[in-house]
């Protein structure tokens, strides 16, 4: 780890409040995470990339500056990755799921602002993020009130915040909205990159984009098996790693994983005896370390087998479909791939409750676990509806609300526990 | 055979024990600040072939015995089958929780909902409340029985209430009608959990807050059902976790043995008026 300290230094964290960050996160994982019974061999690439997560990785990125490509940092699975990538740029995560420095945090937002923010701007605040310090552009956009807002208190904060407006309908104008925004993008990129997007830097971006999204989607199917071959835990990490890992090795590990989770299934090996209750969580993100309710539900006689999330499926599920030979033309694929996410920001929102059915039938859950995080208003107002219809079709949902904190961790074991008896008893 | 449920709330510890469908034993205390300890205690001398544990110190006491764990919330659903067969909307206001149960048709959980992370509106809340007055917990529900008039009481955070309740003292609102107030308060609260998924009919209404004859003609009254409040409305959830140790047996078998013993709780009607049947008296009884 002493290694990293000068390059910690020279990307202005403060070592003493991230040398605290690195400890706690380090002890969670082994708690969480390597404690866990016949893990897949092939997570322990991903544990490596966990244990790098402020040191390896940083390096790449700091090796590939110096390459003159650039860093986007962006907080949501609307800014497309595939046109970074044409640019030569690295695309990285910056969601944060750790209630670190809110204090800080409470010194510029309102106290009622959903966690996921707070944990932005705590980050930031107390410097230890170097993902978001090593950034040459940080990629804000237009999804809740709560962000929308706190970009502009975030903007004086950071070197080049640029907001990406987004629509809020699924309608012509709304498509058209997102289209010219990603043309937009598209503008920024090039200028800071100083390359051009071109037809075939774009296709190689969705290529690249694909694979790695083909990748998880074959993770998310393998996970409809009994007994489970993988955690929901260590499915999480995969899909959090996800916005973090370079893409191709990222793809490239997450398919030996699953070529192992082929054996398993076909064996029969499970990492939960077979029978065990199989959920669903639906809702908000779950940034990394954000693995309290996965935690609790695996702690608690039921396994997870899937996600219906921006870490999850609602991010991941969708490939673009590289249809065309102009920029314009594969403009349109991408626009069309990312219009059909299915977020709360949208009024109306029906494909998201109709697509965790699906996922239901073909994962064979038993019951959703909806997760929202405290004060984000859209998943949460979404919530009441989602479970209705979802109970109308027979599948027993479970509401939670929570935050980054574990003080309500009994409140929610018992919920859960209940709603896994209730489940049992069919 | 004899089995008992355990159930380790937050503010006390209640032992049940059944034996061939009738309760044979119950017992309380309060928490303190060794659940452990207590549990032992009410559990000295006592025998019983097997035992389930259930309520927030459940996991601990699994630890400890070596028992099965049930949630509290099926420990209840299971419980209050025991007391009434006609209920199928469960409220269970205790000390840091308050749950709404809905039960299907035959008797098993269908649903339920609980409060949020915070103490408001449950008995910690309701405790909190009357030492800011100055009234022990009976005197609370007597004083707010008495009073013409509710004042409003907005907040429900247990802190920022304790602020309002001072400040409407200082302003020389009589303490009577902050109580009710702080009444209607939790009663509107629990409403809102209840109305979400309760199916039609009779309330069964328990925990510790079931004890307080305000809360309970408030409910009756806001709901506009009648309320069912069993003899002793902590036990249930022990009971439900000794139903639930006792094996597979049906709740509403169980609720049959227990007419066949002659037991005949108290009920109240929408109008919030009790009416007194004979009241249950336990085998052996600790109260605190």
């Amino acid at each position: 780890m002493s290694d990293y300290r000068g390059m910690w230094t020279k990307l202005g964290l403060d070592l003493e409040s991230h040398d605290a960050l690195l400890s706690v996160l380090g002890g969670a994982y082994g708690d969480i995470y390597l404690a866990q019974k016949d893990r897949p061999e092939g997570m322990k690439y991903f544990d490596f990339v966990m244990s790098e997560v402020h040191g390896l990785r940083i390096k790449e990125l700091m090796d590939a500056k110096a390459q003159g490509r650039k860093v986007i940092g962006s907080y949501c699975v609307f800014v497309p990755e595939e046109l970074i990538l044409a640019v030569e740029g690295v695309s990285v995560g910056l969601c944060a799921g750790a209630e670190f420095n809110f204090a800080g945090a409470e010194e510029v937002l309102p106290r009622n602002t959903c966690a996921l923010i707070k944990s932005a701007f705590g980050f930031k605040l107390g410097r230890v993020c170097p993902y978001l310090e090593a950034s040459d552009v940080v990629v804000g956009e237009n999804t809740c009130d709560g962000k929308k807002k706190s970009y502009e208190i975030l903007k004086p904060m950071v070197k080049d915040l640029y907001v990406m407006d987004l629509p809020q309908m699924k309608s012509e104008m709304g498509r058209a909205l997102l289209k010219e925004e990603y043309r937009r993008f598209i503008g920024k990129l090039e200028e800071v990159s100083g390359r051009k997007v071109t037809a075939a830097s774009m296709k190689k971006g969705i290529e690249i984009v694909n694979a790695k999204r083909q990748a998880v989607k074959r993770l998310a199917a393998l996970r409809a098996a009994d007994p489970a071959p993988i955690s929901g835990l260590d499915a999480l990490l995969v899909n959090q790693v996800f916005f973090y890992d370079d893409p191709v090795r990222f793809t490239e590990s997450t398919n030996k994983l699953c070529d192992e989770l082929e054996e398993r299934v076909k064996k029969g090996k499970g990492v939960f005896p077979a029978g065990t209750t199989q959920l669903i969580v639906s809702g908000c993100p779950m940034a990394v370390p954000n693995w309290k309710l996965p935690m609790l539900i695996e702690g608690g006689n039921a396994v997870i087998v899937g996600e219906e999330s921006c870490v999850g499926e609602r991010g991941a599920r969708r490939i673009t479909e590289t249809m065309g030979d102009t920029v314009d033309e594969l403009l349109e694929a991408i626009t069309e791939r990312y219009f059909q996410i299915d977020c709360a920001i949208f009024t109306p929102n029906p494909t998201r409750v109709a697509y965790v059915q699906e996922m239901a039938k073909n994962l064979h859950a038993q019951g959703i676990v909806h997760y929202s995080l405290q004060f984000c208003q859209p998943y949460i107002v979404e919530s009441g509806p989602v479970e209705k219809a979802l109970e109308a079709e027979g599948l027993p949902t479970l509401r939670l609300e929570t935050d980054y904190s574990q003080e309500d961790a009994g409140q929610l074991k018992t919920r859960i526990e209940a709603f896994v008896e209730r489940l049992q008893k069919k | 055979m004899r089995y008992a449920g355990i159930d380790i709330g937050s503010r006390t510890v209640k032992l049940a024990v059944l034996e061939d469908g009738r309760l044979v034993l119950a017992r309380k205390a309060v928490t303190s600040y060794n659940p452990l300890a207590t549990a032992r205690e009410l559990m000295d001398g006592v025998e019983f072939t097997g035992v389930m544990a259930t309520g927030y110190g459940r996991h601990l006491i699994k630890g400890h015995l070596d028992c099965p764990v049930i949630s509290e919330i099926t420990a209840f659903a299971r419980g209050a089958g025991f007391f009434s067969h006609r209920c199928r909307s469960i409220l269970d206001i205790g000390g840091q929780d308050t749950k709404a149960i809905a039960l299907d048709e035959q008797g098993e959980m269908a649903k339920f909902e609980m409060n949020d992370k915070c103490a408001a509106g449950t008995g910690r809340f309701l405790e909190v409340m009357a030492t800011a007055l100055g009234y022990t917990l009976e005197e609370f529900s007597a004083a707010a029985l008495t009073a013409g008039k509710a004042v409003n009481i907005n907040s429900m955070c247990t802190v920022f209430a304790e602020s309002e309740v001072i400040s409407l003292t200082t302003q020389g609102v009589p303490r009577a009608e902050v109580a009710l107030g702080i009444h209607k308060a939790i009663v509107s609260r629990s409403l809102g959990l209840l109305k979400r998924i309760a199916p039609p009919g009779e309330v069964f209404f328990a925990g510790g807050v079931a004890l307080n004859y305000c809360v309970r003609s408030l409910l009756a009254k806001e709901m506009g059902r009648p309320v069912f409040v069993p003899p002793d409305p902590q036990i249930v959830g022990a009971v439900g976790a000794a139903l639930c140790a006792t094996g597979r047996q049906r709740a509403a078998d169980a609720a049959g043995a227990t007419r066949a013993g002659g037991v005949l709780p108290f009920s109240m009607d929408a109008g919030g008026k009790t009416t007194e049947s004979r009241c249950w008296a336990p085998a052996a009884s600790k109260t605190f």
